[in-house]
């Protein structure tokens, strides 16, 4: 048995307003209610207490907009919450002043994570973002004035009417910032979403063209000394975001807040979305509504072979045994796509790109097939 | 009067869709063979795919008796690919009811079928079916019929099988138009065999007709050609059912059960003699027939290998001339070449495996059988595209003389169409003012693919079809195989006249292209004649293909969807380096049926 998770994530819901793209779980409006749901979160952190370690090395308040809570429950959350040695918080650029970034400060958090998307302002009103691109550099100077020397951006690409000029332009506005770390996400058109019955036409016949984009992003930021450290992430040196790594390398996670996911001892479980059952079920001291999965030790080697070659170091073997694919293996191996390098395996530079594919290759079909 | 007088030995033919099977069935219903209680229609189709279609796929034999004579009712399959089970079957009859449909007059089946009684020395029973229809014109079709046949008009019977007029008429024809058998009661006995069934319990059953001497049950029998030495454990006919008798005696027509397990001991035109006594000559005519068409089958899901192998064991037990030995495809597995004696043949095969032993069956373009002759002066029959050596002094491929009966306004069309497939024009016929025979040499690959959809389309059905395969022809025949990735694709291989070589190749090609996904390398999709590049085409590599992102709540969503891609994986087929989905092979397999 593990000690418990090291690593916690707090979801706060709130939004101002639900961009069109968005599939996280989201609440708009409601400013009346954060009270409350500072307390059920802190109700549930209570009463999951044993899922987590002694220390805690990495929190994360993700959401929704967590900057978009009430200051005062921000606050109040943020000084309850276990210290950790990474506690990052996400952020939209129209939430983030002086007086916020001086209250994350305060609070303990050393890393932000600024959502700016894109600087361009025709982008940014498809994705429906209230900010503009002067709005996403204040609020990062403001960060900085606060002292935050861990700051990462948030970039989409493949927006609908994005052109290859238009995303070069994006990153290098992004870099001129010169942000510790740099998450870039092709944007999701989920089919159902709002979002794809507006833009899928545009998206359908952009497609060939934006088959580059992620190439580009790659480029763009190696050349500008960043590290290519997971397929979706860049760094300066010694700047990954740690509560990711966690998730990446398998270790045991709690979530708290409605629709968090935790990952701890084996077992995995999932708070259901709805509001009124979190807050009734932990206003009476009970855990809220959730469904849960155990995670066998097979599956959990499967998960780690898929986490862990989105890294650029290898997942060492010993780890995800009986999860390989030999024969899967030894093909990738021929096409170039993944490789051994000492007691590990990883993906090589085109294989990083195919990631999605040659992990589905890899990944052994049950451990019975499996030669190493 | 001899022993024989009273028996009448008849089958029908008929063009598809001209009342043959409603007339057996009204026969075995004026004869009260069976009660209006036990009638059905197409009482002697008893397989469902021969009632689906309309259809007779295996001959049967029914006695039925009629103003103190014993008839036998042939019924014979329509069609051109079983030509030869039906001349035997012809052989063990004395006459032939031609019938022809009031409205439709004379089709290439009915010259087909008139053409096999008369060389069969059959007496012809001309009949006109369909009168009650308002569009029949009893007295066009009677001349036509009665020209093609060297009768007079008035010797042709006008009936309708559908409401029973004039069929009393038809028994009372057979009766007094078509001689008895010939034959020595009192010789050795020699029996014709015209077709077989498998029962699992009895084994092989012979369909035979007695032509001289007799059986008794019991007696040990042996088939003069194969050789085969068995015990006839029952005789009998059929009423329609089995019905038993002690003696199978000169003339009559009936069954043999045989306790055979392997119905290629006892082959469709062998001869039945006794052991003790036996005769000195078989029946002329036997020949073993050999398959003209030939198809690799392939199950879509490999796992279903043995049960392809044991669903052909069975068909084979019912259907000796279906031919077939297991094959290899690097694309397609483990499957079976097999061989067919023609194009409905082959259907009626993939249809039965699919529906009677329900496989998914994945089956390779036709292709005929080529005789080759080989740099070195060696002689070999191919049956498969890619066994066909690259190098090669000879070719010769099979020919056929197709027959075509259409209206006049069509005869362009289907000149175009014959001379679009390599056709040698022979001859041309006015049979009335309105309909024309046209007779043309064709090459038996040109109509192996969709021949007769390209007929039915250009003369809006109108067209009717028949053919022989005449003889073997040399051709400049080259191979085009498709390599994926610099590997060829076995399965996809073809024999094709030097002139179309390229146009194929190209579809292929670009068929290919459409259809198989881009993988993580660039893969050229090729057609070649030998060493010869003759289309190409290049499937680029994905430049990207990742999970945007991962977190802590996405990790079980995001690993079934890999699972599942896995699994998909694992449905494909590997060519090479190149996975193909199934669904890509069934598109170019396909894509001669879509040719325009």
């Amino acid at each position: 048995m593990s000690a418990g998770a090291r690593h916690l994530y707090v979801h706060l819901p709130f939004c101002v307003h639900r961009c069109g793209y968005c599939d996280f779980v989201t609440l708009v409006g409601r400013r009346d209610g954060h009270g409350a749901y500072v307390d059920a979160l802190l109700a549930e952190l209570r009463l999951e207490r044993d899922a987590l370690a002694g220390e805690v090395e990495t929190v994360f308040l993700g959401g929704g907009t967590p900057t978009f809570t009430e200051p005062a429950e921000l606050a109040r959350l943020l000084a309850a919450l276990p210290p950790a040695a990474e506690m990052t918080v996400e952020t939209n650029p129209e939430t983030v002043t002086p007086e916020l970034a001086a209250l994350l400060g305060t609070g303990g958090v050393t890393r932000v994570s600024l959502g700016a998307q894109s600087f361009r302002p025709e982008l940014l009103a498809v994705l429906e973002r209230r900010a503009g691109p002067d709005v996403v550099r204040a609020a990062f100077y403001h960060l900085r004035d606060a002292g935050f020397d861990n700051i990462s951006l948030d970039l989409v690409y493949g927006i609908p009417g994005q052109s290859a000029a238009d995303l070069h332009s994006d990153l290098a506005e992004a870099i001129a910032l010169g942000p510790e770390h740099l998450s870039c996400y092709e944007l999701e058109a989920k089919p159902g979403t709002r979002f794809t019955h507006a833009h899928g036409e545009e998206l359908a016949r952009q497609a060939d063209a934006m088959e580059g984009y992620f190439e580009l992003v790659v480029e763009t930021l190696v050349g500008a000394g960043y590290r290519w450290y997971e397929t979706a992430s860049f760094c300066r040196a010694g700047r990954q975001a740690r509560h990711n790594l966690g998730y990446w390398h398998g270790e045991d996670y709690l979530g708290v807040g409605i629709g968090a996911v935790s990952t701890v001892r084996g077992l995995r479980w999932r708070n259901r979305a709805s509001l009124a059952g979190y807050l009734g079920a932990l206003a009476e001291g009970r855990r809220p509504p959730r469904d849960e999965e155990p995670v066998e030790p097979e599956t959990a080697r499967r998960e780690r072979l898929m986490l862990g070659l989105r890294l650029d170091e290898p997942v060492p073997l010993a780890h995800v045994a009986g999860a390989v694919d030999g024969d899967a293996l030894v093909r990738m191996e021929r096409l170039g796509l993944a490789e051994r390098r000492g007691d590990g395996l990883a993906l090589t530079r085109r294989g990083r790109f195919l990631g999605g594919g040659v992990t589905a290759e890899l990944m052994a079909e049950s451990p019975a097939k499996s030669t190493i | 009067m001899s022993r024989l007088d009273p028996i009448r030995n008849f089958s029908i033919g008929a063009h598809i869709d001209h009342g043959k099977s409603t007339l057996a069935d009204r026969i075995l219903e004026v004869t009260q063979t069976l009660s209006r209680r036990e009638m059905r229609e197409q009482v002697l189709d008893t397989m469902e795919l021969e009632r689906e279609r309309g259809i007779t796929i295996k001959a049967q034999a029914v006695r039925v008796l009629w103003r103190g004579h014993q008839l036998n009712l042939i019924d014979t399959p329509g069609h051109v690919d079983f030509t030869y089970e039906v001349s035997r079957a012809l052989q063990a009859c004395e006459g032939a009811l031609l019938v022809v449909d009031a409205a439709q007059g004379i089709e290439a089946q009915t010259l087909a079928n008139a053409y096999l009684a008369i060389e069969n020395d059959l007496e012809i029973v001309p009949v006109v079916n369909k009168i009650d229809l308002p569009q029949a014109d009893p007295d066009a079709a009677a001349a036509d019929v009665a020209q093609l046949v060297g009768e007079s008009p008035d010797r042709v019977l006008r009936i309708s099988a559908k409401t029973g007029e004039g069929v009393e008429a038809v028994l009372d024809a057979i009766v007094e138009r078509i001689p008895p058998p010939e034959g020595d009661p009192d010789a050795p006995p020699r029996a014709l065999v015209f077709d077989s069934s498998y029962d699992q319990y009895r084994g092989v059953v012979a369909f035979v007709r007695m032509v001289d001497g007799r059986f008794t049950t019991r007696q040990p029998l042996r088939a003069m050609a194969a050789g085969t030495r068995f015990e006839a454990e029952e005789l009998g006919f059929f009423a329609p059912d089995r019905s038993p008798t002690p003696t199978l005696e000169a003339g009559e027509v009936g069954y043999v059960v045989t306790g055979l397990k392997d119905v290629s001991r006892l082959r469709v035109g062998d001869t039945l003699t006794a052991q003790a006594g036996a005769a000195a000559e078989p029946l002329p005519g036997y020949k073993d027939v050999k398959p003209t068409v030939f198809a690799g089958l392939f199950p879509t899901d490999s796992d279903a290998y043995p049960d392809l192998r044991d669903a052909l064991e069975k068909l084979k037990l019912n259907d000796a001339s279906l031919f077939y030995e297991p094959e290899t495809s690097q694309a397609l597995g483990f499957g079976f070449r097999c061989g067919f004696l023609g194009l409905l043949h082959m259907e009626i095969v993939r249809e039965r495996l699919e529906r009677e032993f329900d496989l998914d069956l994945l089956v390779t373009a036709p292709n005929v059988a080529y005789r080759v002759l080989t740099k070195a002066g060696e002689e070999l029959e191919v049956h498969n595209p890619s066994d066909m050596p690259p190098e090669v002094e000879l070719v010769e491929e099979p020919y056929i003389r197709a027959t075509t009966i259409v209206p006049k306004d069509y005869v362009g069309s289907v000149m175009e169409l014959n001379n679009e497939r390599r056709g040698r024009f022979h001859h041309l016929e006015y049979l009335s003012e309105e309909r024309v025979l046209l007779v043309f040499d064709l090459p038996l690959a040109e109509i192996v693919y969709d021949y007769y959809d390209q007929l039915k389309s250009r003369t809006r059905g109108y067209a009717s079809f028949d053919y022989d395969v005449v003889g073997f022809e040399p051709g400049d025949l080259v191979r085009v195989d498709v390599l994926l990735a610099g590997d060829p694709v076995d399965a996809l291989s073809l024999i094709v006249h030097r002139d179309g070589a390229y146009a194929r190749g190209r579809a292929l090609v670009d068929r290919l292209r459409e259809e198989i996904p881009r993988q993580m390398f660039d893969v050229p999709v090729q057609a070649a004649i030998g060493s010869r590049i003759i289309a190409r085409e290049t499937i680029r590599a994905r430049r990207k293909d990742v999970l945007a992102k991962c977190y802590g709540g996405d990790i079980t969503r995001k690993r079934k969807l890999l699972e599942r891609q896995k699994k998909g994986k694992k449905r494909m087929k590997q060519v090479g380096s190149v996975e193909v989905p199934q669904e890509a092979f069934l598109a170019v397999l396909n894509l001669d049926g879509e040719r325009k």
